[in-house]
């Protein structure tokens, strides 16, 4: 844990990660604060200031209706990190414990399992998330449903194909041996070998839920008006290119700024946790 | 359908025949698209509120609403019902769209053939963009060019390709009018669709000056959408590189006094591009998905404006037909993948789990 914490301090680009992150969640918690025009993250007009190029009131331009860029990419970040939250919190124990069980128990309950999984990986993920949210409303609540559903295959594969290997080592047999019980072998004795790859996979994937979830919200099937998200954000701006270019190139920085932050960090995570 | 055990013992037995290796992908590739099927089935079948009242709208009568739900079988359990939509399936038949008033079938073969010649294109630039890189910085590790590449590796992985599509926009049809702004060919130009690909059709046409005109308008969006692929097929190339580097035929041909440019190429790429191969397939589904978010931008006539017309309206058969579709062509593309890594190594061996 602390020769972890030496690499990742030590290392220019994971620094840089850090840095970036450390931006994007400080700007989210302290968006009520910092943000030039807090109100403009609603529903708010002000035809006076449309449409105006970044400048010294508004540092990043305004929008169609005149609310400001910044102050609303603030509150963007808030949404955004607060579904990557919602999504990784609910997606990895479900693919942990199927992997799990698929991995170790093995036989039919594997077979099962593993084609469950399969199914889900063969449907792009972000056709898969279309799909759900096509047949629900479009709600902030929906998105993260939609986005979790076709999120925790991954980890299930993952930690399958780890703990395949795993069940063979002689520290399973001894447990065992002893007569330790499935779920014990299962949860404290693989599991722990399982979480390195588990954590480097949450690092990297806080930048996947953001990009999917910009994404599904760019169609317009995912986090609603007025609510500020960084992907609608864009969708609306592309109607005003090339005249109005601040209106999509912010808020698509935003993106990766953000998603460039979490991959640095895991990045470096993956090399320090996972030498092979 | 074995266990998963009797399936690994298989490693034992002699070569296994391409013939035989496509037939059993076959087989399984047919268990999980029916898998697909139940699926979005089940999806579909979740919706809240009558799909036949969803279908006529709030000002059919009751009559009206009770016949529909006869004609779409909704009255009958469940499992009743997905046997009509399985027995449909199989005669390739995916409903009337309510969208279009065309059966969804059609819709889907107009609209299909210009995604997917964004998505083969997009495809190609990965594979012949991306390999090389990630070779490249395997060769160089932890020099300069490496670390060059893994950083922009790094960053093109690191935005949603609609954030690169405008990228591309502003910068090589706005700033730099270098190509088209949007659509597949110019507007002056009338061809005869055969296939529905462009740059087939102009090919079969005889017109070279349409084939250019449609070359000059894809190459753009397929870049667009290539950028993460591109990344995500370096950053494996790289790692799955790195491991070969480090086995006894590579040190054995430097001792020998092979150059570097040799090893990299036949000692050190060939095997590392079996397993880059494989995971290349599974990207191939990402670019499908992502197709959805280039082809707005570019105002692409692909599947992306119907799919998200139908998700909007909630028409169901389209919806389902779309996602059916998209995911078979998905698995068609893993198939030949497959087949394309067994060429390259005959000796691979079919293991269901080794994915």
């Amino acid at each position: 844990m602390r020769r972890t914490v030496a690499i990742l301090t030590g290392n220019p680009l994971s620094l840089l990660g850090m840095g970036l992150v450390s931006f994007v969640i400080l700007a989210a918690a302290l968006a009520d604060v910092i943000a030039p025009y807090p109100g403009h993250a609603g529903a708010v007009v002000d035809f006076a200031n449309a449409n105006r190029p970044p400048g010294a009131d508004y540092w990043l331009g305004t929008d169609v209706v005149g609310r400001d860029v910044l102050s609303r990419i603030l509150y963007a970040y808030r949404v955004a990190l607060g579904l990557g939250l919602v999504v990784l919190s609910i997606a990895p124990p479900i693919g942990v414990a199927v992997g799990l069980m698929a991995g170790y128990i093995g036989g039919w309950t594997d077979y099962v399992l593993m084609r469950i999984t399969e199914v889900f990986l063969s449907i792009p993920p972000l056709v898969l998330a279309l799909a759900i949210m096509g047949v629900m409303e479009p709600t902030l609540l929906n998105a993260m449903l939609a986005v979790t559903a076709m999120w925790w295959p991954w980890y299930a594969r993952l930690v399958y194909n780890i703990t395949r290997g795993e069940k063979v080592e002689g520290y399973v047999l001894a447990a065992e041996i002893i007569g330790a019980s499935k779920a014990h072998v299962m949860f404290r004795e693989i599991l722990p070998n399982c979480v390195p790859a588990i954590v480097t996979k949450m690092t990297l994937d806080v930048g996947f839920v953001i990009i999917i979830a910009s994404s599904l919200s760019f169609l317009g099937l995912g986090v609603q008006a007025p609510t500020p998200d960084l992907g609608s954000m864009v969708s609306e701006g592309t109607r005003y290119l090339p005249d109005s270019w601040w209106l999509t190139v912010f808020p698509g920085l935003a993106i990766l700024v953000a998603v460039f932050g979490f991959n640095l960090i895991g990045d470096v995570l993956r090399d320090v946790l996972e030498p092979d | 359908m074995p266990p998963p055990e009797t399936a690994f013992t298989g490693n034992d037995r002699p070569v296994v025949t391409i013939l035989s290796r496509l037939l059993r992908r076959l087989v399984s590739t047919l268990l999980v698209l029916f898998g697909v099927s139940l699926l979005i089935f089940l999806i579909a079948r979740v919706i809240p509120g009558d799909p036949a009242r969803i279908a006529l709208g709030p000002r059919a009568s009751e009559e009206q609403v009770e016949a529909m739900r006869e004609t779409l079988h909704l009255n009958e359990p469940i499992i009743v019902q997905y046997a009509f939509f399985l027995g449909d399936l199989l005669r390739a038949d995916l409903g009337i769209s309510l969208y279009s008033n065309r059966p969804v079938m059609t819709d889907i073969a107009e609209y299909l053939p210009a995604t997917l010649e964004l998505v083969f294109l997009a495809g190609f630039l990965m594979v012949s963009l991306g390999l090389p890189l990630g070779a490249l910085s395997a060769r160089y590790r932890d020099r300069w060019p490496d670390d060059l590449i893994r950083l922009l590796t790094l960053l093109s992985v690191s935005a949603p390709s609609f954030v690169w599509a405008v990228g591309m926009v502003l910068a090589f049809s706005f700033a730099i009018p270098l190509f088209p702004i949007a659509g597949r060919i110019s507007e002056t130009i009338d061809i005869q669709v055969v296939t529905g690909f462009l740059l087939v059709d102009t090919i079969v046409a005889g017109r070279p000056d349409a084939f250019v005109s449609a070359l000059h308008h894809v190459i753009l969006p397929a870049f667009a959408l290539s950028l993460s692929g591109i990344g995500q097929a370096a950053r494996l190339t790289r790692t799955n590189m790195i491991a070969t580097y480090e086995q006894p035929h590579v040190e054995m041909a430097r001792a020998y006094g092979f150059s570097e440019r040799d090893i990299s190429r036949r000692y050190a790429f060939k095997p590392s591009l079996i397993p880059s191969l494989t995971v290349i397939g599974l990207d191939f589904a990402a670019l499908l998905g992502n197709a959805f978010l280039v082809e707005v931008i570019f105002a692409w006539p692909g599947i992306s404006r119907y799919g998200v017309g139908v998700i909007l309206q909630k028409d169901l058969n389209a919806i389902v037909g779309t996602v059916l579709i998209i995911s078979a062509t998905f698995l068609i593309a893993n198939i030949v993948v497959d087949l394309l890594v067994s060429v390259i190594n005959p000796r691979i061996r079919l293991s269901e789990h080794g994915k």
